[in-house]
């Protein structure tokens, strides 16, 4: 299981979980497990989000590896000028 | 991508600071920019802007401007196909109206017509019925409860209930017990800053020519960051394929994010679509300023727990942006930097984003970034000035390292932000001694950088000279940057490499150059382009010596036989191969296309000592430095100059830049003579010292650099200026008025 943390204001998505338990290997399957477990986050999901895997934050890239020890964290889309 | 990349090497090429590629053709007026494009046949846009701030179109009567001789095309909103949606569809109602007008300035109608005179007499002819309605252009009036509200419907659904339905978005980041963390405090400080709205500031205005052909197929010429996505915007707000676009990017004045969407490109789409004829529009600085996109318009509230010693134990934001007349995510990022310099046990950092009748912003270096770090870094200031403290040495006690959980959530790898407050508590800047009526400043800053989708073709000429073809405007340097990391691969002198710009039908998709992207991920693209050509050309040598291909290496431009079992070959010059290469299997290219990942955080900090008159309020800044950590600096000047040229846009923040609008919602400075940006005469020498401390998601360790520079100067000179005059300064800019209402109040 990857243990996904969950930004403060959408918490309220996840009955006020900041963490969240999924089985996924890849960051596209933890977006994937993170709907299929709380769908209130789809709408924000299919906005765009990124992702903190290990400390690297990965922007939108589907296949990248997660490992069941990984520090995962679900960011908004990065943006910049 | 993996954090393996990274490998340590010795550099012939990487480092150095060869002669730009770009510099004589920019010097001699060769090259061609957005207004430099001509065609057949072409006419000349125009747009009607709305006079008024927010106002009900009832109708607009365009039959006397048709009439007109020499009046081709006109366009209102209701012309938009309607086939846009999401923020494709915020970018077309932002370049035309569809119903209502939204900020003075917001276009209600387009002519396309054979002169300027022509076009010009055709929007005076163009009747439009306005029905005024209740207008808020102030954040502060715009987030409370009674507020005239710009759009009904859009109030975000975790806005908090005290603000207005003017409030579209909310976001809250951070961990710990704040409540716990306050308790352990010596001291605790809470204000409230204010930052106003900015523009980037190019010295080009936004140019295009659309040419619409009548197989339905279309060239566009503009000046963006981003012809790709230019491309996409039009296709989608047109209901177009993709491929049905060509779009080429000219050389840019300046963008600095302000060039990462279209204010214009559509409508010239829809003019020629209309008139069957070439289209070409150029603002004017007036339209520039009024119907482009600003920065974000800012109003912070910070709270911050420290020890007597330093130590910070709990800190706390909530932040307001304000983006004009649509929803934007710049509070996303606003609050995800607002503490990430720091080590932290208690944070959080809310922000909530405002409409106003304003022009919908955009992009401008680490958007967001700047406002909320100014309000932490200047309450952080004051903190070291009630406790006696030195400021870098609390920010060395506070900073954020390997290991640390930063404030909007990922573990850091390895980042600078300690050997850059090393470097500038050594530097002899920190402890030069200061004149009556001046102060020093310093602040630190952050930004998260980014990679994105990115392709490159690296073509081996038979000469032995390769071009380069990426699909990145260049807006910092960065064909150098590519020339000088293919000819560092590929073993070959610098000038012997050619990089050009593809328009969008020569290559794949390629981001928009943002995010502090290019160097780092285009440079990763173009490495691995060259070592797959380098691989083909391994396999050409090893065929022509009837040898193995692994059994061949590349060494400083020549294929070598891998050892002497490989056999005895004299070394193949690139050269050489390349001549051969029609007989030896054909035309030799790298090709390398990604998604890049692992651009790795950027941070910089940067000192500044400035001169107050007590007299007229005016700010002379006296000396600057800016210390940032680089990754591996390809091209130092480019760095250099990224580095200095964030520095004076924060400076012009700082002290003048602020759009200023009248009671009647509209703007009263649109021009370079009352929006006061600062020119050479206004600086000294901003000094650089460059860090490098390497990526471990690049193969040569780059980090962006583009952005960080611009974060740190409103708190390095708002602490600066408070250290001068004596009196604590919580609003930008510090215009010499303002300056002079502090002193008075002191």
């Amino acid at each position: 299981m990857v243990k996904v943390q969950i930004w403060g204001s959408l918490r309220s998505m996840t009955d006020d979980c900041e963490f969240v338990e999924v089985e996924a290997s890849t960051f596209k399957g933890v977006l994937d497990a993170l709907v299929r477990a709380h769908p209130a986050l789809k709408e924000q999901i299919d906005a765009g989000v990124s992702m903190g895997i290990d400390g690297l934050i990965v922007r939108e890239s589907w296949f990248y590896p997660v490992k069941p020890d990984s520090e995962v964290v679900l960011m908004p889309l990065m943006q910049g000028g | 991508m993996a954090l393996d990349e990274y490998q340590k090497r010795d550099f012939k090429v990487i480092g150095k600071r060869v002669s730009r590629p770009d510099g004589i053709d920019k010097v001699t007026g060769r090259a061609l920019y957005g207004a430099d494009f001509y065609a057949p046949g072409m006419l000349v846009g125009k747009v009607l802007r709305s006079p008024h701030a927010h106002a009900k179109i009832n109708s607009i009567d365009t039959s006397a401007a048709a009439k007109l001789p020499g009046v081709k095309a006109i366009v209102t909103g209701n012309d938009w196909p309607g086939h846009a949606a999401g923020e494709a569809l915020m970018v077309q109602e932002n370049n035309l109206a569809m119903g209502k007008a939204l900020f003075d300035g917001h276009g209600v109608a387009a002519v396309a017509a054979t002169s300027p005179d022509v076009a010009d007499a055709a929007l005076k002819l163009i009747k439009v019925d306005y029905e005024l309605l209740p207008h808020v252009t102030d954040i502060a009036e715009a987030v409370k409860p009674g507020s005239p509200i710009v759009t009904e419907g859009v109030r975000g659904k975790k806005v908090p209930e005290d603000m207005s339905d003017n409030c579209t978005g909310y976001c809250a980041f951070g961990h710990g017990d704040l409540e716990a963390g306050f308790a352990k405090a010596d001291l605790i400080l809470e204000r409230t800053f204010k930052t106003s709205s900015t523009h980037q500031g190019y010295i080009e205005p936004h140019a295009c020519l659309a040419t619409f052909g009548p197989d339905g197929r279309a060239d566009l010429f503009c000046c963006t960051q981003g012809h790709y996505y230019i491309r996409q915007l039009c296709a989608e707000i047109l209901g177009l394929d993709q491929s049905s676009i060509r779009v080429t990017a000219s050389e840019i004045g300046g963008g600095f994010g302000g060039k990462t969407t279209a204010f214009i490109e559509p409508i010239a789409m829809l003019l020629s679509q209309k008139a069957g004829r070439p289209v070409k529009m150029v603002m004017t600085r007036d339209e520039v300023f009024k119907a482009t996109g600003p920065t974000v318009a800012s109003m912070s509230d910070i709270k911050i727990g420290m020890t007597s010693d330093g130590k910070i134990t709990a800190a706390e934001a909530l932040i307001r942006y304000e983006g004009g007349a649509w929803h934007n995510d710049t509070i996303y990022p606003g609050a995800q930097s607002a503490f990430a310099c720091y080590d932290l046990e208690a944070v959080m950092a809310r922000g909530v984003n405002v409409l106003t009748n304003r022009p919908k912003q955009a992009a401008y270096r680490a958007p967001g970034a700047p406002q909320s770090i100014y309000a932490v870094e200047s309450v952080i200031d004051e903190m070291c000035q009630q406790l006696g403290l030195d400021p870098i040495d609390t920010r060395l006690k506070n900073a954020a390292k390997k290991g640390t959980k930063s404030s909007y959530g990922p573990t850091y790898d390895e980042i600078g932000l300690i050997p850059l407050l090393e470097a500038a508590k050594a530097h002899p800047h920190y402890s030069a001694p200061l004149g009556k009526n001046q102060g020093r400043g310093f602040s630190c800053g952050f930004w998260f950088n980014f990679g994105g989708e990115t392709s490159v073709t690296l073509g081996i000429n038979f000469d032995g000279t390769a071009t380069l073809v990426e699909g990145n405007p260049d807006i910092g340097g960065s064909r150098a940057s590519m020339s000088m990391m293919a000819a560092e691969e590929l073993g070959i002198p610098y000038e012997k490499v050619r990089t050009v710009i593809a328009d969008t039908a020569s290559l794949g998709h390629n981001e928009v150059s943002h995010g502090s992207r290019v160097t780092f991920a285009v440079g990763l693209a173009t490495i691995k382009a060259a070592r797959a050509a380098i691989k083909e050309m391994c396999r050409r040598a090893a065929a022509v010596w009837g040898i193995d291909e692994d059994a061949v290496v590349w060494e400083d431009g020549f294929a070598k036989p891998a050892g002497p079992n490989a056999g005895d070959h004299e070394p193949m010059s690139l050269a050489e191969i390349a001549k051969n290469s029609p007989r030896t299997g054909g035309p030799i290219s790298g090709h390398h296309e990604v998604t890049a990942e692992g651009a790795g955080v950027s941070f910089g900090v940067h000192l500044c000592d400035l001169e107050v008159d007590p007299e007229t309020g005016a700010t002379e800044v006296k000396r600057y430095t800016v210390f940032q950590d680089a990754g591996k600096a390809i091209h130092p000047d480019y760095v250099e100059g990224q580095m200095q040229g964030g520095a004076v846009q924060g400076i012009g923040w700082a002290l003048n830049e602020e759009y200023i609008y009248g009671s009647d919602g509209r703007l009263q400075n649109a021009g370079f003579l009352d929006y006061r940006i600062p020119v050479a005469s206004d600086l000294p020498k901003i000094d650089t010292v460059i860090l490098e401390i390497p990526n471990p998601g690049h193969p040569y360790g780059v980090r962006g650099v583009g952005e960080t520079g611009i974060v740190p100067p409103l708190a390095a000179l708002s602490n600066a200026v408070s250290h001068a005059i004596g009196k604590r300064m919580f609003e930008l800019p510090m215009s010499p008025p303002r300056i002079l209402a502090a002193i008075k109040d002191a």
